[in-house]
Order: structure tokens, then sequence, then C-alpha cells
């Protein structure tokens, strides 16, 4: 009872800021459909989320007639629900590492807003390396390719953490400037260097034993296990090893860390390169299931896991859920865009507002009469308060 | 001004104010005459700052009503109340340090030359002409943060005689300041009143109040629990009032016993933030067994000794050694093991995690040792088994060993680091502020756990800014000034004013008293030309 | 001269400052500076309001991001209703531009509006409410645009003509180049740092301002109100963002692309903090940061000559893409290195990113 509260208070603001979102989302669907010419259909919103609960899920709850007149009808298909299921869950697993990658940062009080930069070098590593041992059995291959995509992505977390460390420079900006570098420099090594013959685009070799085995469905790849394990591992290594309790500290009060006998700059560099490790982990399951890297590799994972961690409140578990979430919503989307004719980018907006809500927390509570906890994770407030500050 | 000299220039009736469990104010009743310094006399926590706030508009009373020249008024806020003349000087000092003094002062009351820019150069004048009426040159261009404590509280009071107060309030002005500076102080104060400004002296210092006051109200537990005029009360009666029951102000710690030197410092010399020399070859030893107080007026480079001392702080030059062992430039972990231990001066700052469970807390320094860790491993059980106990052994009141730092009070949180740091195996210790703005309970905890830690054979080095603390605990006073030890003398015996004099010009007797006035008069923040 | 810039190495840098004098005096490296400079400069003057009262922005980018939709989207509406208005002689303004610039603006200042209430009112993280910006700016314009897809546009803002003899004359000439053959927008710019730096440092609203960032307890125990000014600040800030968003859509590109503020938001971050929060610096750092980009569009289009292009030349041959793209890469890369280098002895205001809560206020 207690624990089903606890859990309650938890959570409670989460949801309330998902409805919310949706119910403002409905808004915005019903307005820009009158916007480019459309006549009012207040059940458009409606019909647009259901086929995205579809998407994601498989479960129908309503038939759309000719007319465009839903009406309430039940109904699921196995086969499909299995299909739609995998899409979500394939589609999670990223989003649960680039999830890890910003919410791991937030525990030492560091916003990285760096996992685009890291994905696109930990994707281009893992396909680089991937391509090099594509002959070699299955299990090797998979997992120098990882290993070699993760390290990729943890050197690309190290440089913003030692820049922090050492001169000061504020993550917030430094990794936002190297997002912009690696792109541009993979785009050029792509082209120029690891460009292969053949493909009306560019792009590079296949990654051939090294693509990730599919183990369920159409895409339910290793890749999917990985992610689920990166979330016990991560709760233990935060909340019961002493390094966890070290990065914590940093995080809530990095004088006392110091004071303690924890070195905050060694710590800055390790947590950084931890979460540059999730994400390049990240990238290189996107990339070693598409099986080779094209040269412009647009992806949305890495600056989705923003809203992954702080809608799962940067805990392991809520990081699951919200993963799961917006994976369910990036697999239905595209059966929503054909359904409703809605843009796949409302479920953009869709997640934004979800922030919104959940940033505009105090005055959710003030209106819903809510005593929970506090939604935003307090080592943010070090976030804030190192910025601009100079050196640790 | 015809106003008749008994009429109160101010005047407070049955104010009541209620916070969430407490009655801050309970029907305080407060009448302040013209030209008269009214001393509030209170602990921490009686009332005195939230009457203050009401009357400055910070805070909306509960019931009760103000009376200005026999006007019934509502204050809106600090703008209200400075427009109706009264002005407070808070006890941390509400300067922006990196603005110029004028700056400061104009601030809120600014003069201008048009609508939209400043008029600095009559502001630089009006200022000039305001210090000398009161007796100081100062220089309006000098950033704050530049200034000494007690040029800084010049600033406050010019900044309240800027707006024209008629009544000044003055939050424990005296808390940061040498007795030398304090009287400098009280000088200026009783100039003021004598040309009619109404003061109200805030203070928990009974021979201050003493010195100063025409009429002194004691508050305890939002009641005011009396008035007396200085020449019919003393510092025994006034102490009753305040606390309610006959305390014991000074521990009775006993002989010292002290043994082979434990803390060693030699010629050390460490560099402030800003790249300045802060300590300049200081020099000293701590035996076991015996108490070093260091007394001196913040910012003589106490805190950079300290920060050094405990490896928050890389020193430029010099050695330390605890047990015999070299521990310079060690860092905080280091200096753990070989056997010291450290009360910060700042426990929210360095001490805490305020976001942390008490228990998380209790181990914050030992988290990575046996029990509380098995390899990289936490060990739970003995994390709250420990709680448990330090929760009982010191008094450290909390609902659970669960709830976050952050909601106990200040000497509750500072019983949580004391627990913390003086039960694990320790040669040295190492105390910087340990009482500072606790409850008179809390400090003589602490200072009886300090002296039995004595007893016990550790080398205790004890930083304070608080004179009395000092010289109550201490078996040897070293003085700090301007980065440098200038005396050591034996602590039982050791003369109030003689340390006064110490921390204010690092000299002794005449030569102090001649370069007290120098400083005063002479090199004092940059004289107007 | 010749002999020297034989020399291996020294020889190069010599070849390279000759260009760059050469550049500067003779082509439109000096202007095209001043120009991609613009939005970072308005977005700094936007991060400077904000900062300086102690309210951190990293929204600066999804602020431009609306402005740049809005505007585009709105001078695209008024030009399709009135396509014949002709335009000024200067600056070529039309109805629709100027309507565009207007609603850029006030969609700067609306989208500024909730940062300061998430901020100031909400009391929320002000790193988050930034963050939340930037997400539902890209989300919500990349939604309308995709949902709209314009195919129309408004035209552009046309760069002033200076008189020739003045640009045509010799050593000084580049300067009059630079700051009178540009467009409007990017003119304002200097009039805005010129007056903000005076307005902060001289003025009433500057010194409350100042102190408000600094230690709002001592400026709300003299009775200004923290909030209000704090509120007002964030707002008018917006003004600058929305400036910046009109320069991408209404006088840079005549066109919206999904997120094509490319991170100039938190570049301006970075020219804040290298002009140590002072409208003058950050004008610096932003010419300082887009010069690269201004430097490798020169020496594209008008290529170094001697070794030094040989150089060149040679390496774009060999990778054209890399080439290409190190140009492209030039501003964020020098970015980052300004900020490693500058920002450990750069200090913000101290009240930067605390909410401020009244004394006695629950």
């Amino acid at each position: 009872m207690t624990a089903l509260r606890r859990l309650w208070a938890l959570a409670v603001i989460p949801i309330i800021s998902i409805v919310l979102a949706l119910l403002l989302g409905s808004l915005l669907i019903i307005a820009s459909s009158l916007a480019i010419g459309e006549s009012l259909n207040l059940l458009l919103p409606l019909i647009a989320y259901e086929s995205l609960l579809e998407g994601a899920t498989g479960l129908s709850l309503l038939d759309v007639n000719a007319a465009g007149v839903p009406s309430l009808a039940f109904s699921i298909d196995p086969d499909r629900a299995a299909r739609a299921l995998t899409s979500t869950v394939a589609a999670a697993a990223p989003l649960v590492l680039t999830g890890l990658a910003v919410g791991v940062g937030f525990k030492a009080g560091l916003f990285n807003i760096g996992g685009t930069g890291q994905v696109l070098v930990g994707a281009f590593v893992a396909a680089i390396v991937g391509a090099a041992v594509a002959d070699q059995p299955v299990p090797i291959a998979v997992t120098v390719a990882l290993a070699a995509g993760a390290l990729g992505g943890a050197f690309y977390g190290f440089i913003p953490g030692a820049l922090k460390a050492f001169t000061g420079a504020h993550e917030v900006v430094s990794t936002i400037m190297l997002n912009s570098l690696a792109f541009f420099i993979i785009v050029g090594l792509v082209n120029d260097i690891f460009k292969i013959v053949g493909p009306s685009f560019a792009r590079t070799a296949d990654v051939g034993n090294a693509a990730l085995p599919v183990l369920f469905g159409r895409n339910g790849t290793v890749g999917v296990l990985i992610a689920l394990a990166a979330v016990p591992i991560t709760w233990f290594l935060i909340y019961r090893t002493t390094l966890g309790f070290e990065i914590r500290t940093v995080g809530a009060n990095p004088s006392a860390a110091r004071y303690a006998g924890m070195s905050p700059r060694r710590l800055i560099i390790l947590t950084m390169s931890l979460c540059g490790l999730f994400a390049g982990l990240a990238g290189s399951i996107e990339i070693l299931t598409l099986g080779y890297y094209p040269a412009v590799f647009g992806t949305g994972i890495g600056f989705a896991g923003i809203t992954v961690a702080l809608l799962g409140r940067a805990h392991p578990v809520g990081i699951l859920l919200a993963a799961l979430l917006l994976g369910g919503m990036r697999a239905g989307a595209p059966s929503m865009q054909i359904t409703a004719n809605i843009p796949i980018e409302i479920i953009d907006v869709i997640q934004g507002l979800i922030l919104l809500f959940l940033a505009a927390e105090v005055v959710i509570r003030r209106t819903f009469r809510i005593r929970a906890e506090r939604v935003t994770p307090g080592e943010l407030g070090t976030v804030a308060k190192t910025y601009g500050e100079g050196t640790v | 001004m015809t106003q008749t000299v008994s009429a109160p220039a101010l005047e407070m009736r049955g104010i009541t104010k209620r916070y969430p469990g407490v009655v801050a104010n309970d029907g305080i009743d407060l009448e302040i005459r013209p030209g008269e310094i009214h001393a509030l006399l209170g602990e921490n926590g009686a009332g005195k700052s939230t009457l203050m706030n009401i009357l400055y508009g910070l805070a909306t009373p509960d019931a009760g009503e103000i009376l200005l020249d026999d006007t019934a008024v509502t204050i809106a806020g600090p703008a209200d109340a400075i427009a109706r003349g009264i002005s407070m000087v808070h006890q941390h000092f509400m300067l922006v340090p990196v603005l110029s003094v004028a700056d400061n002062i104009l601030l809120g009351e600014e003069t201008m030359a048009n609508p939209i820019f400043l008029d600095r150069r009559e502001a630089h004048r009006r200022i000039v002409d305001l210090g000398k009426r009161f007796g100081f040159d100062i220089d309006p261009e000098m950033k704050v943060e530049s200034l000494s404590v007690g040029w800084q509280q010049r600033v406050e009071i010019l900044k309240a005689l800027y707006r024209d107060a008629r009544i000044l309030v003055l939050d424990e002005p005296t808390a940061v300041l040498t007795p030398q500076e304090t009287k400098d102080i009280f000088l200026v104060l009783q100039r003021l009143a004598d040309e009619g400004h109404s003061i109200i002296f805030i203070s928990h210092k009974l021979f201050e109040v003493l010195e100063i006051a025409d009429r002194i109200t004691v508050i305890r537990r939002g009641q005011v629990v009396g008035t007396r005029i200085p020449s019919e009360t003393n510092e025994d009666d006034l102490a009753e009032l305040m606390v309610g029951r006959n305390v014991q102000l000074v521990v009775d710690r006993g002989e010292s016993h002290p043994a082979e030197p434990a803390l060693t410092v030699n010629d050390l010399r460490v560099t402030d933030d800003r790249g300045q020399e802060s300590v300049k070859g200081v020099s000293f030893e701590v035996r076991a067994g015996e108490i070093f107080g260091i007394a001196g007026v913040a910012g003589n480079g106490q805190e950079e000794l300290v920060e050094a001392l405990t490896g928050l702080r890389s020193p430029t030059a010099g050695q330390v050694s605890v047990a015999g062992k070299d521990v310079t430039r060690h860092g905080p972990r280091a200096l753990q093991q070989a056997g010291m231990s450290f009360v910060p001066g700042d426990r929210h700052r360095f001490g805490l995690v305020l976001s942390f469970p008490l228990e998380d807390n209790l181990i914050l320094t030992q988290y990575d040792e046996a029990p509380y860790s098995r390899g990289m491993v936490r060990n739970d059980a003995a994390i709250r088994a420990w709680a448990k106990q330090a929760i009982a052994e010191y008094d450290i009141r909390t609902p659970s060993a669960t709830v976050t730092a952050g909601t106990l009070s200040g000497g509750n949180q500072q019983k949580a680091v004391v627990a913390r740091e003086f039960s694990r195996k320790l040669t040295t210790l190492i105390l910087d502020q340990p009482t500072r703005g606790l409850d008179v309970g809390s400090i003589e905890f602490i200072h009886r756990q300090v002296v039995a830690k004595r007893d016990a054979g550790a080398a205790i080095l004890l930083v304070s800014a608080e004179l009395d603390e000092v010289l109550e605990l201490s078996d040897r006073v070293a003085v700090m000034y301007r980065g440098e030890i200038v005396a050591v003398v034996d602590g039982p015996t050791a003369e109030r004013e003689d340390i006064g004099l110490l921390m204010a010009t690092g000299r002794r007797g005449a030569a102090a008293e001649a370069a007290l006035v120098a400083a005063t008069h002479v090199t004092g923040p940059g004289v107007e030309a | 001269m010749e002999v020297l810039f034989d020399i291996p190495i020294l020889g190069f840098v010599l070849q390279f400052i000759a260009y760059l004098i050469e550049a500067v005096t003779t082509t439109n490296l000096a202007p095209q500076t001043l120009q991609l400079a613009t939005p970072i400069a308005l977005g700094a003057l936007c991060g400077i309001m904000n900062e300086r009262s102690g309210i951190v922005n990293i929204g600066i980018e999804g602020m431009m991001l609306t402005a740049a939709f809005v505007g585009f989207m709105v001078a695209m509406l008024v030009h399709e209703a009135m396509p014949q208005s002709e335009p000024t002689a200067i600056f070529g303004f039309t109805p629709a531009l100027v309507i565009g610039i207007l609603a850029a603006i006030g969609a700067g200042m609306l989208v500024s509006a909730l940062h300061a209430w998430l901020c100031v009112t909400v009391r929320a993280d002000q790193i988050i409410s930034g963050t939340v910006i930037n997400i539902i700016a890209l989300g919500l314009t990349g939604y309308l645009n995709r949902l709209i897809q314009p195919t129309g546009s408004a035209g552009t803002l046309d760069p002033f003509r200076p008189p020739e003899f003045l640009v045509d004359l010799p050593v000084v000439g580049w300067i009059f180049r630079m700051f009178l053959a540009v467009g409007p927008i990017t003119m304002s710019v200097i009039v805005f740092v010129i007056i903000l730096q005076i307005l902060l440092f001289r003025s009433r609203w500057g010194l409350r301002t100042r102190a408000v960032g600094e230690h709002p307890r001592a400026a709300d125990t003299v009775g200004i109100d923290v909030l209000k000014l704090r509120y007002r600040n964030v707002i008018l800030g917006g003004i600058f963002a929305g400036l910046a968003g009109a320069w991408l859509t209404l006088e840079f590109n005549q066109s919206f692309q999904n997120g094509m503020t490319a991170n100039r938001g938190f570049i301006a971050l970075a020219a804040v903090i290298f002009g140590r929060w002072t409208p003058i610096g950050a004008f610096g750092g932003a010419l300082l940061f887009m010069f690269s980009e201004a430097l490798g569009i020169a020496i594209r289009s008008n290529p170094p000559e001697g070794d030094l292009g040989v150089f060149l030349s040679g390496i774009q041959a060999a990778y054209p893409s890399l080439y290409n793209n190190a140009f492209g890469a030039m501003p964020y890369l020098l970015t980052l290195i300004v900020l490693a280098g500058v920002v450990g002895r750069s200090v913000a205001p101290a009240a930067v990113g605390r909410p401020y809560v009244k004394e006695g206020a629950s």
C-alpha cells in the first residue's frame, strides 16, 4: 500500500503532464487543420491519437467509416500487435540509452546536451570498425563493433568533461559545439574517405556479420537486450556503489564532495565519459541495425534523450518507462500520418509540451491539489549554478 | 519637527505572526522614542528578526498594529518602509560586492541627471558630505568587495542616512566586528541618536547591550519578557530573562594536559582566489590534548589557512605535518587517513549535502571505508546502524535517519557534522566556526563535546570569529592579523581587551592604540584628497 | 617580400597574413563577417539582458527559431495579400517585410515571456526552461512548416549602398564597407550594442539590473521589485532574439528550414561569456567567432595565390567534402577553443540561475 502510494506520488505529475500535453496537442491539431483550409473536425485528434496507439501497440479502438466518422470498435490483431510492439521496443531501446546518457549526467550535476554528437561519433566508429570485422564470426564482430562504438561515444563525452574539469568551459555550450563539429567532420570523412562505390548515395561499407542479430520480430535485435540490461546496471551503479554515491554527491554539492575527499574533476570527466558511452552505444545499435553509415545520418535519438531523462526523473526505471512511451510514439507516428494526415513532427511538439508541464510542476500541483515529490532532479540546480562560474 | 519628547517615534502593538508550526511573534508590544537607542535582546530564533521584518514590510503580521508618530500605518514593503523613514542594516550586509560604494548607496534611491541617466557627481558629493557629518571619510568610487567589514557597515549606515532614515534598525551589527570596530560604530550610533534618530539595536551580546542602549527589551519565544534600563540591570539578570533559566555562561573546561605536538605548521603561505597572498608564513604547533584557538577578524587569512590545512586549497610554501608525518599538499582524503578530522565553517556549503538523507550525511567522509562499504558496494545495514547510534549519542533531534538533512534545524545539522567528524579515529581536529548561528543549547552541547575530545587526547585547532568562543575554550590563543600570527597567549589568562587590540591592529598596548587612531583616520579606505 | 614567403611554415603564416589583409581590404570579408555575426550578437544581447538580471537563458536558440518562422510566415502571407507594393529605395522595405519583422519581434517577446514566467513565477529550473523552449520551438516550427509547406516568400531586405567614394577610400574604405554595405538588421546591431552598453553602466535601469543580477535580496531591501524587473528584462531581451530570427528569414535567407538556427543561439551564449556580460565584449566575440566562417567563404570564392593557395587547392582536390565541411565547422571549433581558454577567468553575475524568493514568502 505505501509502496504503491510512493510510486503514485512519483508518477502522478508526469502522468498529468502527459495528459495535458495530449490535450493541448489536440487543440493544435484542430487549429492547424483549420489553418490549412480543412473543415472543422473535432474528432480529428481522437482519430490521430487512436492511430498513434494502434501503430504503437496494435490495439485498435475506433472504426472510421468512409465519411471519416469514427465509432467505438475494440479490436486487436495478434500479428499486427506483435509487429507494432516489436517496433515500439526497438525504437525505445536506443532512447533508453540516450536517456541514461542525459540522466546519469544529471546525477552529477551535469547537463549533457551532447547526446547528438556522441551518438554520431559512436555510430560512425561502430560502422567503420563493424565493416572492418565484417567477416569475423558474429559474436566477435558484434561485440567488437559495439564496444568500439561505445568507446567512440565515451571519448566524445570525455572531451567536454575534461574541458569542464580543467578549463571550466560549461558543458551546455561545449557539448552543443561538439555536436555541430561531429556532424561536419563525419560527413566529410564519409564522403572523402570511407565512401564505397556502388550505392547511389554516400555511405560506408556494410557491417556484415557485425549487424545486430535479430532475436524476435522484424527488428527486435540484441540492442533491446543491451538497453534492458543497462537499466539495472545503472541503477546499481548510481544507488548502490560508492562511485554512485560520489557521483550523486558531486551533483548535489560539489564543495561538499571536495571536502569529503572526492575529486570533482575526476568525477566530472568520468561521468561525462560514461554518458558518452551510453550515447555511443545507442548510436552503435542504430547503425548496426541499419548495416552501414550514410553520410548524412539524421537521428533524433540524442536530442530525445533529454526528454526521456527529464520525463523519467533521471531515474533508470523512470527512463525506461519514458523511453517506452517515446518509442511507442515514434513507432506509431507513421500510421498516424497516413490515417489522420498529421505530420510526424506533432510528436516532437507533444514531447516538448510534456516537458513544459513538467517544468511548471508547481502550477500543476496547485491546480490539481497534489502533494507529491518534486519532479525536477535536484542536481539540476548545480547545472545552473556552475553555469559561468568557471572552474570547479 | 514639533514633536514632544515623550511621544514615541514608533509603536508596535500586539504584533502576532504565525508560521506553520510556530508562533514567531506572540502579541509583542514595542515602543521606540525619538533619539533613543533601544536594544532588542533575544536568542537566535526568539522572534527578533520576524518582528523587524514586519516593521520593514518584509512580512505581514497576522495581528497587531504599527504606529508611526501616533498614526497607524500599514507597511507594504521595503520601499514603503524606506519612504516612511525606516531603514534596516541587515546582519548579512545587503551590499552588492562588485558595485562601488556610491552605486550601492544610490541603488533604489537614485540621484538622477535626467529621467534616464544617473547623476553620479552629485551623488558622490552628497555621500562624502554625509560621511563627514558622522565622522568618517569615504571614497564613493571604492568597490564594496575591497572594503573591510567595518567599513561595509558604515556604507550600510550611509545607505540609511542617504534615505533620510529616522528609525534605523541594526540587526546584530557587531557580530563580525572587533571590539575596537564595535567602539567606533557605537560612536557613530551615539552621534545619530544625538541628532534625533531612533535606533533599534538587535543583539544577543549582553555586555554590548548594557553599554550602548538607553532601554533594553528582551524577547523570548516570540514574547516580550521584560524591558530594562541598563543602570537597573546586569548581565545575569538579562541572561536569565533571555534564556528563561539560569545559564552557565562558561563551560567548565578544567585543566588541559598537553602532550607531544600532533599538528605542526611551519612557515605556511597560501594565496586566495584573487591571487593575493593571504597567509604569510604562519607557524605554530598544536599538541595532543590541548585546544589551540585562532582569533581574528574575518578575512585576515583564517579561511585560507583552514582550507590549506584541510586540503581544500594548496599552499604555495611551507610544511604541515600531522602526528610527525609530512602531509603538505595532501588532499582531504589523505589527511583524513592521516588522522585529521574537520568541522567546516560553512556547513551548508561543505559539511552537508542538504538534499541527502541524514544517514548519508553521517557517513559523508567515511562512505568508502569499512564497515560502510564492502569493496565498491554500500553496506546499508551498517550505515543505518551507525545513524541510529549517532542520533542517540549526539542528541540529533530528527523524525528519522532518512529525512533529508535540509529539513533539520541548524543546531541539529551541526550536531550531525560533529557526530560524523568526532566519531572517527583521529589525532587532530580542526574546528572552523563550530557554533556559528546556533542556539544556546546546541552551543553548550558542542562545547562540551569539544572539551571531552581534548581530554581524550586530541589536538584541537579552533578557528572562530567569535572572540568569546575562542577565549572560552582555548588553552592557548593565537591572533591572526593580515595573514600573520601576531601573538600567541595563554588562553585562561588572556585579556579580552588585549586580544581585541591585537585583532584590530596586530599590536599591543600603547602602540596598538596609536595604530588604531591612525587606521581609522588616515589609512581608512581611500580618503578623499 | 617574396623571399620571406619561401621560408617553411613561417612563409605560410606570412602568406596567410598577407591574404587576410588583402581579403579584408579588397573583398567582402569585413561586411560578410558583420552579417554573419549579426544573429550571434543579437542573441548575445538577449542573453545579456537575461543574465545581467540573474536569469540563465539557454533557450535563445528556440526563441530565434520561433521568431524566424513566425516572421517568415507572416511576411509571406502579407506579401501574398499585397504583392504589388513597391519596396523602399533604401533597404528595400516592403509592408510585408516590415510586418514580418514586427511579427518576429513579437514572437521573440512571447517566447521570452514564457521563459520569464517559468523562471520567475513558477521558479522552474532555468536550464530546463530554456531546454523546453528549444525543444518546443524545434517541434512546433517543424510541425507547422511540414503542415503548411510554404512555397512563397516575401523576398529579403537589401543591403545599403554607401557612396562609392567612401568605400573606395584607401586604408579605411573597408571599415565603411563593413558597417554601411549591409542590411538594416545588421546595421541596427551596432546601434543596439552601443545603446545597451551605455544604458547598462550609466542609467538607473542598468544599475538596478546589475544589482538584481548580483544580489537580488539587496535590491529587494531597498525597494526594487526584483521579480518585475526580471520579467521586464527577459521579455525585452526577446526583442533581440526576435530580430535575430528575422535576420535569418527576412534579411539573410528568404526561406525557412527546420532547425535553421544551427546552434547560433548557443554560440551567442559563448559570446556572452567571452564578452564578460558586456554588450561590446559580446559583440567582439560574435565577430571573432563568425570571422572564421566569412573567411572560409572568402577563401573558397577567391583562393589565395602562391604556395598557400597551392597547398589549399591540393587539400581541396584530395578531400573536397572534408575541405568544405572544415570551413563549416570552423565557428563551432573556434567557439569551443575560445570558451575553454577564456571562461575560467570570466565570472557570471552572482545570482544567475537562482530563482528569487522574497523573504517571508512561502
